[in-house]
């Protein structure tokens, strides 16, 4: 039993946590492509200047005495933090992208900019806060979420960290939000009808630039979301989510461009891919070895650790091979 | 005064402008229908009218007011709705959100005119938690046309509502439109089932070249050998 543990510690708990930071950023990315037609690639650093304005909150409040028990004070702020990257998201629209598309730029053009958003974004967060690594756990304890596992006869325990946990509670909440937006309210119906038919939605009588600026503040505050949560679980670097962009970008195009359902799925199906492809499964195995033909070896992974981005890529390409608009039919272009 | 008055109307993409001086003009009352060649400006009328072409001389008044060069969403609200020809429903979403979207600038209660589409479409009540990619090229032609309806427009532009479609549903369109025009809504349409469509057309508009060549009611236009010859097949 306590191999049965450490795979849940090991795969279970860090394919949802990562799954669950995945899936928030594939969501902003794929409702942008929806709407705008284009791959935002500054939504990785989105999620990083995110985690930063959570930094700064909370060293504030950390600095005015002030606390919240039981919670990381970079969870408590995420709300206010919340809405400055939205607000910043708007901000970016409105400096860089909306120009270009006013000039009718075309999808790469704005790729291009967004690629410049990136560096921008990046280079005024080594401005102000160096290129060291920090913490948000350098005046409180991060608490650690032990459940014994005697009862099934194990020794070990399972383990998590509780912003691991405030992750995978946020995401579902966050999804379970989002759902109810998209598919009862009016506007979340007009940026459904908008990502299906642009033309037909303005046509209709669709307030387009209202359906844009949802869209911006609502990818901008999901970014902020991961990045915060991201920073919270390891720690807070000026390329937190830059490194992970790809594999965002993979699960949005796995989910179905423009599907914010696939975006879910998909960012999960990455999340426990990775996690299950870098596993260990000799622990598994070797209780097993009585009734198995070959001698169990030591270190029996898919992948070494350190490739562990490239399994990411891998389901990309056979998910695309077999469907080539992604899991849940989205845009082919 | 009529509800809508085309004078003189010069326009197109931003090349050479491919309406040479159109004018329509038709009342509440009338079902007015505009037919030609391929390539004669039927279709980039109705554009023009929506805002989607620009116009670059001439004017169009609606309502008493002149909205040449306004976009959609300012003039859906004064009780302009457009039906395109092709990519007129939302297909991933259900038959009733697609009604739904058709109501998104009315923010009073709307199922009045809901039940009236529903009424109008029974197969769309039907199929309303289906979605509208899921549903026969007729079937999608009234959802589109109910999307329309659901802001309660006065002037209703329908681009080729018959195109595609088995002669059956054509004549089950056709007397669609006539209800429509009969429940106060003004029709404009353009129609490629050129000797149908002026059949029931008060107003017949034949265009070629960008530019009127006969105006008229739709019984002086089948009568009238010139037209008869040149445009609806002799």
């Amino acid at each position: 039993m306590d191999q049965l543990v450490f795979f849940i510690n090991q795969v279970l708990i860090s394919g949802a946590v990562l799954g669950s930071v995945y899936a928030l950023g594939a969501i902003g990315i794929t409702l942008i492509f929806g709407i705008l037609r284009f791959a935002h690639f500054a939504h990785g650093d989105m999620m990083t200047m995110g985690a930063f304005i959570a930094f700064v909150l909370a060293g504030l409040l950390a600095a005015a005495g002030l606390s919240v028990p039981f919670l990381p004070t970079g969870f408590v702020v995420l709300p206010v933090a919340l809405v400055i990257t939205a607000a910043i998201a708007l901000g970016i629209d409105k400096l860089f992208y909306a120009p270009l598309r006013k000039r009718g730029a075309k999808p790469v053009t704005l790729l291009i900019a967004s690629i410049g958003v990136t560096m921008m974004i990046q280079g005024l967060i080594r401005l102000f806060f160096g290129v060291n690594t920090r913490s948000f756990f350098e005046t409180e304890p991060k608490r650690i979420v032990r459940i014994n596992t005697s009862w099934i006869g194990s020794g070990r325990d399972i383990t998590f960290t509780q912003p691991e946990l405030l992750m995978v509670i946020l995401t579902i909440i966050l999804v379970l939000v989002l759902h109810l937006f998209l598919s009862r309210t009016r506007l979340g119906k007009a940026m459904r009808a908008m990502s299906d038919n642009a033309d037909l939605a303005q046509v209709s009588g669709i307030n387009t630039a209202l359906v844009v600026r949802v869209t911006w503040i609502i990818a901008g505050g999901l970014a902020c979301c991961a990045g915060t949560m991201l920073a919270l679980d390891v720690s807070l670097t000026p390329d937190l989510a830059f490194n992970i962009i790809l594999p965002i970008f993979a699960a949005a195009i796995v989910g179905g461009l423009g599907q914010a359902y696939g975006a879910i799925a998909g960012g999960f199906l990455l999340g426990f891919a990775e996690t299950l492809a870098v596993f260990d499964w000799s622990v598994l195995l070797r209780p097993l070895q009585p009734w198995l033909p070959f001698k169990v070896v030591s270190g029996l992974a898919l992948v070494p650790t350190e490739y562990k981005l490239t399994v990411s890529f891998v389901i990309l390409v056979i998910v695309l091979l077999a469907r080539p608009t992604g899991i849940f039919k989205g845009a082919s272009t | 005064m009529p509800l809508i008055e085309l004078k003189d109307v010069v326009g197109g993409y931003g090349g050479a402008p491919i309406l040479n001086g159109v004018n329509i003009a038709i009342e509440t009352s009338d079902i007015g229908v505009i037919v030609g060649p391929n390539g004669a400006g039927k279709s980039t009328s109705l554009k023009a009218i929506f805002g989607l072409v620009k116009v670059s001389s001439g004017s169009i008044v609606f309502n008493g007011r002149e909205i040449e060069n306004s976009l959609p969403d300012k003039l859906v609200p004064q009780g302009l709705s457009f039906v395109p020809q092709e990519k007129n429903v939302f297909t991933s979403m259900t038959c009733e959100e697609n009604l739904e979207m058709g109501a998104f600038i009315r923010r009073d209660d709307f199922s009045d005119t809901l039940a009236m589409v529903y009424d109008m479409f029974p197969p769309v009540k039907e199929k309303r938690h289906q979605k509208a990619g899921e549903l026969s090229g007729g079937q999608r032609q009234m959802v589109a046309m109910g999307r329309a309806l659901m802001s309660q427009p006065k002037l209703l532009l329908l681009d080729e509502p018959s195109a595609g479609l088995s002669p059956r549903y054509v004549i089950e369109i056709f007397e669609t439109v006539v209800r429509i025009n009969k429940a106060g809504v003004g029709i404009l349409m353009v129609e490629q089932n050129a000797r149908q469509a002026l059949a029931f057309a008060s107003k017949g508009f034949v265009l070629a070249n960008g530019q009127n060549r006969f105006t008229g009611t739709g019984a002086e236009l089948i009568a009238d050998p010139e037209v008869a010859k040149s445009f609806l097949g002799g």
